[in-house]
């Protein structure tokens, strides 16, 4: 996993609320074996109406996806953050995110991070209205920062040093050994094994 | 690379509960949680040893190729169990389903006989879908920590088991580790109270509380359904409700362990037994909340006000009791999920036709919701303009079903009888919706083209969709009753 420090970019205003993962990668491209090749799927069935955002192509190149509250919802498909990074995206600010496709977002690297509702839709409203407007989300510093504001974001600060780490989470896990195999000698006799 | 987030970096607790709560006092949850505890340390999330892991076809070849790519291999292929649903084609066999899908299920066979993990493949006597064959197994047991790379593995928490969805990169780490760091979620309690009305179900109960709280209340909890409707339920009701814990947004879904949950699990394959059996029943009667244990937030659910719930919207929070009208649009998201359902504010919901009625899917297709549909339709015929079919939630409770005739109710009334199956409540397989029909279904989720690119799908009970069969439209069930 290749460390995230800050993403400076374009930003693409996906004005809704509760997009759920079957619109961001829907089921027929669930279909791969790998982790990549999933960009050109992305909202493949809202892509079919012309005016669709992401087919205007004064956002062709965005880097930064701001949304709505509770994106992200529905399915554990980790597809949804394979196919938005795959697409170009390396950050998305929304108000809330769906917890499973949050947890995601940071296994595949993408900064998902959270501001409140108002501060978001300036976001919205300024890339709707000066598509070539750039924003940098600054993990080092916690900001989303434009030419003439700065909006503070908090996040886990484990999270938060994991991705500028880029650290290898199975690596990080299997430093435990010692714990883990004391705690499988604990385990009760009666829990069930399937052979 | 990391851990598992918290949704709420800080989580703000109820102000008084250190005080009001003795140390000892515990929520179901924080037992659960406190019991799989492998290792704690400030500003870390919590390390949890996992019981059982459950993989299927689709989530899982990427994260054992990271495996192999890794030089690693499953720590525990005896805790680990796949099953091949998504993909299967309901009728045909392995054969009738597309290249790509072949290829899913024959890479899931691969990795499993290279790593030693048990596997139900298509056309097994115990294949079926990942959340009902666990419990059938009596693999699903109280107090166990169960993750899955599926969303509804929820279900499992009708137990009393902690058990969540997780995504690709996280079912790798539990191939190599066993364990996954997680950030210690709230407690929210629901507390539903009373006895059902007549023709209302545990389906019902969700999605009426799904349709109060919204589709992200839930979020960053772990929930508790309790009182005494959740105690009448059975294990299958149970399982509707905790199953669609993730469609308000929650983390996991439980209910606490009683003398249901064992009369459910006794001489289940994997059941303990003999002297294991009442050392296991001690244990899991200690799991039940504290008396004097304090929920970050509750919630209370009148359930003899309920009535039969369907959905009209494109996610699961857009629901109203079949009673009632197409609602005049509140938001952008109204709008635009009246449009794609085709419908017009002020439509009686009742007057809805419908094109397919889908029974099925890891929320609704267990015995008992197949007896439940059964008895709608018993004498009657799908109404000509209706395509409907049963797909029975494992190869078990289809034999189950064939054993006391209920396939035949159901070929009898015109239903396509199928094998076991995810089916059409996600479409991957060859069940499919046409683009424009509409379908009463009993699945988890309505969002657009879930069921198929263009299709319209109305969420509801066994019951209900069985009625909508009959009749070609939406009709309240207690009509047929």
């Amino acid at each position: 996993m290749e460390a995230v420090k800050r993403v400076t970019g374009r930003m693409l205003p996906l004005d809704r609320a509760d997009v759920d993962t079957d619109q961001i990668i829907p089921k027929q491209f669930l279909k791969r074996i790998e982790r990549t090749g999933f960009g050109p799927f992305l909202f493949y069935d809202w892509r079919q109406a012309e005016d669709f955002v992401l087919n205007r192509p004064e956002h062709d190149g965005a880097s930064v996806m701001v949304t709505g509250a509770n994106f992200g919802c529905g399915s554990s498909r980790e597809h949804a953050p394979w196919a938005i990074r795959d697409a170009g995206f390396r950050a998305i600010v929304a108000p809330t995110f769906a917890d499973i496709f949050k947890a995601n977002c940071y296994k595949t690297g993408l900064l998902a991070v959270t501001l409140p509702e108002s501060q978001v839709r300036h976001l919205i409203d300024l890339a709707s209205e000066d598509p070539a407007a750039e924003v940098t989300v600054d993990l080092v510093t916690q900001e989303v920062r434009g030419d003439w504001f700065a909006y503070r974001f908090e996040i886990d600060a484990f999270v938060r040093e994991c991705l500028l780490g880029g650290l290898d989470e199975i690596g990080l896990v299997e430093r435990h050994q010692s714990s883990i195999s004391a705690f499988e000698g604990r385990r009760a006799a009666f829990l069930p094994a399937v052979k | 690379m990391k851990p598992t987030p918290s949704p709420h970096p800080d989580p703000p607790r109820v102000a008084g509960r250190s005080k009001t709560q003795s140390q000892e006092s515990k929520t179901l949850g924080q037992k659960l949680w406190d019991s799989h505890v492998v290792r704690t340390a400030p500003g870390e999330p919590d390390l949890l040893y996992v019981d059982l892991h459950l993989v299927h076809e689709v989530t899982s070849p990427q994260a054992f190729e990271g495996l192999r790519l890794a030089g690693r291999h499953v720590r525990r292929p005896d805790l680990t169990l796949a099953t091949m649903d998504h993909n299967v084609p309901t009728r045909g066999g392995a054969r009738a389903a597309d290249e790509l899908s072949r290829k899913q299920m024959d890479v899931l066979a691969e990795n499993c006989r290279r790593e030693g993990i048990p596997l139900h493949q298509i056309g097994s006597r115990r294949q079926g879908i990942v959340h009902v064959i666990g419990p059938e197994l009596g693999l699903t047991q109280p107090g166990m920590l169960i993750v899955c790379g599926d969303s509804h593995t929820s279900t499992h928490g009708a137990f009393g088991a902690l058990a969540f969805g997780i995504g690709t990169s996280e079912v790798e780490l539990v191939l190599a580790t066993q364990c996954l760091p997680q950030t210690r979620a709230r407690d929210l309690a629901v507390t539903v109270e009373g006895e059902l009305p007549l023709g209302v179900t545990a389906k019902d109960v969700v999605l009426g509380l799904i349709g109060r709280t919204g589709i992200s209340f839930g979020q960053g909890h772990l929930v508790e359904y309790r009182g005494s409707t959740m105690r009448g339920l059975s294990m299958e009701g149970r399982m509707t409700v905790c199953n669609m814990s993730i469609e308000w947004g929650a983390k996991a879904g439980m209910v606490s362990p009683d003398d249901t949950t064992f009369a459910y699990l006794e001489r289940r394959p994997h059941a303990p037994r003999g002297g294991a059996w009442d050392a296991a029943i001690d244990y899991w009667r200690s799991l039940a909340t504290d008396a004097d244990a304090v929920f970050d937030h509750e919630i209370q659910l009148d359930a003899t006000k309920l009535e039969p719930h369907v959905t009209w919207g494109t996610n699961p929070g857009q629901v109203a009791p079949v009673t009632g009208r197409v609602p005049e649009p509140l938001t952008d998201t109204d709008v635009r999920a009246l449009r794609y359902m085709d419908l017009r504010p002020g439509t009686a919901l009742a007057d809805i036709a419908i094109d397919r009625v889908f029974i099925g899917s890891c929320t609704n297709a267990r015995l008992e919701d197949l007896r439940a549909a059964s008895k709608v339709i018993a004498g009657k015929h799908v109404h000509p303009k209706v395509r409907a079919m049963v797909v029975p939630g494992s190869a078990t409770v289809k034999r189950a079903a064939e054993d006391e005739g209920l396939d035949a109710i159901f070929k009898a009334a015109g239903f396509e009888w199928r094998n076991a199956g995810c089916s059409m409540c996600l479409g991957m397989n060859p069940d499919i919706l046409a683009p424009g029909e509409r379908c009463a279904s009993t699945s988890n989720r309505n969002f657009e083209g879930r069921q198929g690119a263009g299709g319209r799908t109305h969420l509801m009970s066994p019951p209900m969709a069985a009625a909508a069969a009959v009749t070609g439209h939406l009709v309240d069930v207690r009509e047929l009753l």
